[in-house]
């Protein structure tokens, strides 16, 4: 039970974690991105529409890097370089995405894709349960769980991370001492925008393979909380995408189970799940909070 | 201000000269117009999609019909107001599709007595405002006969959008079949609260597999995730909806059951344009195998050719009326007789079914 309940939260929580491991980025360099959802969104839909014209699933997820990296570059353009409110510019950046690809996508809701197939890791996959567990998933699933620590390396322990970390602290400070505040910025939410991208990837071409018009089903709501959850931190952000993930999968595999409650009590068990952690995170975030981050969401006052 | 008012009044005559133009090029074309409202896409190999192949059966077998479409129209005024401009357009019978637009459609209807209404499996009509209707669980019986000789674990997985009566009938068809060649089938069940949640519906499937369901079956709208996870997993699948998701699991496809639109619309449309729609309104048509309105997709090369004709013989059966799927002895999974050996079972048994049959675990939600 354990068993399957942790495995179907690594598959449920794979395109979460990229998403959220994105918005770390976007964040820590002060940005607040709500267009994360929109991001996933143009990820899906043009890695769909990719696989489906070049038969290859690589080109597929390459084009949904770029699909979600472009749609974030409007974003960063709003508010780095126009200062509009991020999260005006965010919420309509996402309704934007949801418009354009259910009718990009429209053509392509019946095509047949040659998904992202499973790839065992040839030895490792034997292993008894941990085999099964962590070895025996797709290549994105794989990627999504390497990155994780590289983006813990890149933030904390080099040039690049303490730049970007500056940036989102202390804005004017780090113009001061000469870093090109915008330039990291653009970099920041164009890089969250790509691994958003690369969530919807997951989404279309390796778990439903098959796109759908609102096919994120607001996952990308889900990352921008999960950062906060993870303490801005891209490790726990792995943890934090594996209980949200395993969650839904709890719940499902509770009603296959038999249990009598009510599949729509059940239903929402993730999302409770997450206040009840925002909630008991709530004074540990107040101090990671980047500072930057407080002047967006002082600025609603 | 003067020139504001004369450029005013030209474009005013140019409209005026287009509306005319148009109106008359109708006149003259003088073609039958029928309109069709789906809820979805029309091409996810689902509900609407099967809809919208009985449309084109329309356009194919009848020439003077034009045939307007509108898709992904939410069961709210929304629906009035596209009902409303196709009949501005012209069209002269509507085929309201989905379940939630009963209401708007007898909303219609009224305003305009000249108009035939032909609405899905609705509850209600007037006097031009019927209903039709085909009871798919025919064929999911029929393909709970061929899972139940094809599984290895003698389980089955269901992913469901909502517990309603239609989704039962078809859960204990498909069990109760399973059952009636394998006792030892059991059914799992799993609601995903949503119609179309692709993400949800896949994790449904994965779910029900790693609990060791070896057999896929649904009852949602974009039913393709369910049967690529089967085929991602090399489980088998029984088809829900439409025929054409073989080719999404063609290894491990069993049968499906499947609607068959469109020798019903055609007979519609062709009565309507021929003055009889009293045939039709005012009343419930509803129909099985028997009258084609549901079909029992072709078998997978999963199933042994033994069990393909032992499933066949028992749909001739039950199209000659020997055999009525759901006929007694019923009984529900806690052990309760709801029906007598023998007894057939009525129209509210079938509409307003509320349990499982042995063999599903759980209970019903309420």
């Amino acid at each position: 039970m354990l068993a399957s309940v942790l495995e179907g939260g690594i598959r449920a929580g794979t395109p979460i974690l990229y998403a959220t491991l994105g918005e770390v980025i976007a964040e820590r360099a002060g940005i607040v991105n709500l267009g994360v959802e929109g991001a996933i969104l143009v990820g899906a839909c043009a890695g769909f529409i990719t696989t489906a014209q070049t038969q290859s699933p690589l080109l597929g997820i390459a084009a949904a890097a770029l699909a979600g990296g472009a749609a974030s570059l409007v974003h960063a353009f709003m508010v780095v370089t126009v200062r509009a409110n991020q999260i005006a510019s965010g919420l309509a950046l996402m309704f934007l995405c949801l418009g354009v690809t259910s009718f990009v996508g429209r053509p392509y809701v019946a095509v047949k894709i040659n998904a992202v197939a499973p790839l065992a890791v040839p030895g490792l996959s034997d292993l008894p349960v941990v085999g099964r567990l962590l070895f025996s998933h797709d290549v994105l699933v794989y990627g999504a769980y390497l990155l994780a620590p590289l983006i813990w390396l890149i933030l904390f322990y080099t040039k690049w991370g303490l730049a970007l970390r500056a940036v989102g602290e202390r804005q004017a400070v780090a113009f001061a001492s000469g870093l090109p505040t915008a330039v990291v910025q653009y970099a920041a939410v164009v890089c969250g925008g790509v691994l958003a991208g690369v969530a919807g990837a997951h989404l279309s071409l390796a778990y439903a393979r098959s796109w759908v018009e609102g096919m994120s089903n607001g996952r990308g709501f889900i990352a921008v909380a999960l950062v906060i959850f993870a303490t801005w931190h891209p490790l726990r952000a792995v943890l934090g995408a594996v209980i949200f993930g395993a969650v839904f999968a709890l719940q499902l595999q509770i009603q296959a189970r038999g249990v009598a409650l009510s599949p729509y009590f059940l239903d929402m068990t993730p999302y409770l799940l997450t206040l009840v952690g925002l909630l008991l995170l709530a004074r540990a975030q107040r101090h990671t909070m980047p500072e930057g981050l407080k002047e967006v969401f002082e600025g609603l006052k | 201000m003067r020139r504001t008012v004369l450029a005013l009044a030209l474009i005013g005559g140019v409209f005026g000269l287009l509306l005319a133009g148009d109106t008359a090029a109708r006149a003259q074309a003088k073609k039958f117009i029928v309109g069709f409202v789906y809820v979805g896409p029309k091409d996810d190999y689902g509900y609407n999609y099967e809809h919208d192949r009985g449309r084109k059966a329309v356009e194919a077998k009848l020439g003077s019909v034009e045939v307007l479409t509108a898709e992904n129209i939410p069961e709210t005024a929304e629906v009035e107001r596209v009902m409303e401009q196709m009949i501005q357009k012209g069209a002269k019978l509507l085929f309201p599709t989905s379940y939630g637009y009963l209401d708007p459609a007898i909303n219609v209807g009224k305003r305009h007595p000249d108009v035939v209404l032909m609405h899905a499996g609705g509850f209600k009509h007037s006097a031009n405002v019927g209903t039709y209707w085909g009871y798919i669980y025919n064929p999911m019986y029929l393909a709970g006969l061929a899972a139940g000789k094809v599984t290895k674990t003698n389980t089955i997985g269901f992913v469901a959008a909502h517990p309603i009566p239609q989704t039962l009938q078809n859960i204990n068809a498909l069990t109760y079949g399973a059952r009636s060649v394998n006792p030892k089938i059991q059914t799992r069940v799993i609601y995903t609260g949503e119609w179309c949640n692709p993400g949800k519906a896949a994790e449904a499937a994965n779910a029900l597999i790693d609990l060791g369901a070896d057999v896929l079956s649904q009852h949602q709208d974009c039913p393709r995730p369910v049967v690529e996870t089967a085929a991602k997993r090399n489980v088998f699948s029984v088809g829900y909806h439409s025929a054409d998701l073989q080719k999404f699991n063609p290894k491990g496809w069993i049968t499906g059951a499947a609607w068959n639109w469109g020798p019903l619309y055609v007979r519609i449309v062709q009565d309507v344009m021929e003055g009889k729609a009293d045939r039709w309104v005012n009343t419930h048509a509803r129909g099985g195998l028997e009258s084609g309105y549901v079909e029992l997709a072709p078998f997978g090369t999963a199933v042994p050719r033994a069990v393909q004709q032992a499933v066949l013989a028992r749909r001739k059966e039950i199209v000659d009326g020997k055999y009525v799927v759901f006929q007694g002895p019923m009984k529900d999974n806690k052990g309760t007789v709801l029906l007598k050996e023998g007894a057939k079972p009525s129209f509210d048994f079938i509409e307003k079914m509320s349990w499982y049959t042995e063999g599903v675990v759980g209970d019903v939600p309420r």
